[in-house]
């Protein structure tokens, strides 16, 4: 079956500077993909080669089995995109946006599926409101409407939860599960790793332009086993045999009080890798013969963020 | 760059360009005050003071009160005016809030696109020259010697503006370089097109200057449709004014084929 999106070594140069170097892969019809990489990936660069806003330097890419250049109206017909920034024009109200939206993909009496999609974006209130009125959040799911309205059958999401609050997120990501389910390919780019790990079924990371991990989810967490060994811990400092374990902070150190600790008194806390747990013995050792007193231990299994984290590092 | 190798007919919906027209329509309507009144009361004003100061002293044309003859320039100076306001507003501001990605994401062709964002500004400035003729009308007896020309110029003259305002948004990236787009050429243009003046009551060297620009055709054609009288031949004028039109037009095309500053 012809892959809902095909991405076939597509570089993209602006003057010296190479966006995306070659990239490959392909997306498979009803899949839940996650295209994750810190700032300037390359990400952002990819969905919009694939949605006709930026043209490739080099290589070809397909929705659908439909060219994006050379059969730009059905490859466009075919992918819905909800983009990274809340833009909207000010001159209507949502239904005529979501009318204008529908128009332009040449279907007329929209309204029946526009109101579906209002009812389930909770915007049913709002229809006959003008955009500049509503909040953020609710621009946001109007993005989402205006992706939906043409039905098409891959959707793309670039950042569609940055800067949204839990609750509106939590009803965003149902409704996208469901399309899922409905059969609808998902293309999913996020900082949020924890929603990443939980909706994909499949990641590509990207770094500096090109694909450096491209995987199933589960084969990902899989192939980095173990877990993280957390401490706080005070006495003495952490051993050196230990140093090559221990994982950059992902978020401030804090106490439960969100107080930063490195204070003496409370403790040194860090996290340290664990390979196999059958060595966690070996480093609580390490520690004990150091003269370290452990205040806290907790082994955490290892996620999507130590994942992402150690695959950047090791790519670099 | 290269052109975008974009199979046009195939999957071609009219009402895809129907609906980005009327989005463009329904964007100057919504603001009729500002895009439609404001530009009728302009020329209301420009009419009432050049007639009061200039009618008992100037005669253009034989037996054609100066107030008669003014009309038709301060029509065309609105029409072209707010066809490339349209056009250039539209885009600028789609740009700059970034509103135009629904557009650019939408399967409409890039020569659908140039067609409704032309075709809107041409609307626009019909919408402006009936409100000014509505307008004056108590003003000046014309005469509307040949309504055919009179159409001609004012549908390719609002052709060619509104073209240009959609390079003038394509190109520009600040609304400052729209303004100065329309302060440093297009207004002078305008001006010197022979709106409030024949152009051969001027010196030698500005009647050169003046035919060197394509406005200067487009108002005396349009003058030319309401007294039978211009100071060209019309043929010669409706001439320059289609060459004009294809020229701009295969500049504007060309840029939205290739994407320029919108598909980067």
């Amino acid at each position: 079956m012809t892959p809902a999106i095909e991405v076939r070594c597509v570089a993209k140069r602006y003057g010296d500077f190479e966006a995306l170097r070659g990239v490959s892969l392909s997306i498979g019809r009803g899949e839940f993909f996650g295209l994750l990489g810190p700032n300037g990936a390359g990400k952002t660069t990819l969905i919009s080669i694939v949605a006709g806003l930026a043209r490739a330097s080099s290589g070809e890419v397909a929705v659908m089995g439909h060219d994006v250049v050379r059969e730009f109206r059905a490859a466009r017909r075919a992918l819905g995109v909800v983009p990274q920034e809340l833009v909207f024009d000010p001159f209507f109200t949502v239904r005529e946006t979501l009318r204008i939206s529908s128009g332009y993909y040449g279907i007329r009496g929209n309204d029946d599926w526009i109101d579906e999609i209002l009812a389930n974006l909770d915007l049913s209130s709002k229809a006959d409101v003008n955009m500049r009125a509503l909040s953020g959040g609710m621009k946001r799911r109007v993005l989402v409407a205006q992706a939906l309205v043409h039905r098409p059958p891959v959707i793309v999401l670039d950042e569609p939860t940055a800067g949204v609050d839990v609750e509106l997120r939590q009803a965003l990501w149902q409704f996208v599960r469901r399309l899922n389910r409905d059969g609808h390919t998902i293309v999913l780019t996020t900082h949020y790793l924890e929603e990443a790990q939980e909706l994909c079924d499949r990641i590509a990371m990207l770094k500096q332009g090109t694909v450096v991990a491209l995987d199933r989810t589960q084969s990902l967490l899989r192939r980095f086993a173990g877990g993280r060994l957390q401490l706080r811990f005070s006495g003495a400092p952490l051993p050196a045999v230990l140093e090559p374990l221990r994982l950059p902070d992902v978020a401030p150190a804090a106490d439960d009080d969100g107080v930063a600790t490195r204070d003496p008194s409370t403790g040194v806390r860090v996290s340290l890798r664990v390979d196999e747990y059958a060595g966690v013995e070996s480093m609580l050792a390490a520690l004990r013969e150091a003269g370290c007193r452990i205040e806290e231990l907790e082994l955490a299994h290892a996620d999507l963020e130590d994942v992402f984290v150690r695959i950047m590092r090791e790519t670099r | 760059m290269a052109a975008a190798r974009e199979s046009v007919a195939a999957g071609f919906s009219m009402h895809g360009f129907v609906t980005l027209l009327r989005k463009e329509v329904l964007r100057f309507a919504k603001v009729g005050v500002q895009t439609v009144a404001a530009p009728v009361l302009t020329a209301l004003l420009y009419l009432l003071i050049f007639s009061h100061v200039l009618e008992e002293r100037v005669q253009v044309f034989d037996g054609v009160r100066y107030t008669s003859f003014l009309l038709p320039g301060l029509v065309m100076m609105s029409v072209l005016q707010n066809a490339f306001a349209n056009s250039s507003s539209s885009l600028i501001q789609s740009k700059i809030t970034g509103n135009i990605v629904f557009v650019l994401l939408s399967p409409l062709s890039y020569r659908e696109i140039y067609a409704a964002y032309v075709l809107a500004a041409v609307l626009r400035g019909m919408a402006v020259a009936a409100g000014v003729f509505a307008v004056t009308a108590w003003f000046a007896n014309l005469p509307f010697a040949a309504p055919g020309w009179i159409l001609a110029f004012a549908l390719l003259g609002s052709a060619i503006l509104g073209t240009m305002g959609l390079i003038a948004g394509i190109w520009a990236e600040k609304f400052d370089q729209i303004a100065a787009f329309q302060s440093f050429i297009i207004m002078p243009l305008t001006f010197l097109s022979g709106v409030f003046y024949s152009v051969k009551s001027l010196p030698d060297f500005w009647q050169t200057v003046s035919h060197l620009s394509p406005f200067f055709y487009m108002v005396d054609g349009f003058r030319y449709g309401f007294f039978g009288v211009s100071d060209v031949a019309p043929a010669t004028s409706l001439s320059v004014v289609v060459v004009t039109f294809a020229a701009v037009s295969a500049i504007a095309l060309r840029l939205l084929a290739t994407g320029y500053r919108l598909r980067h």
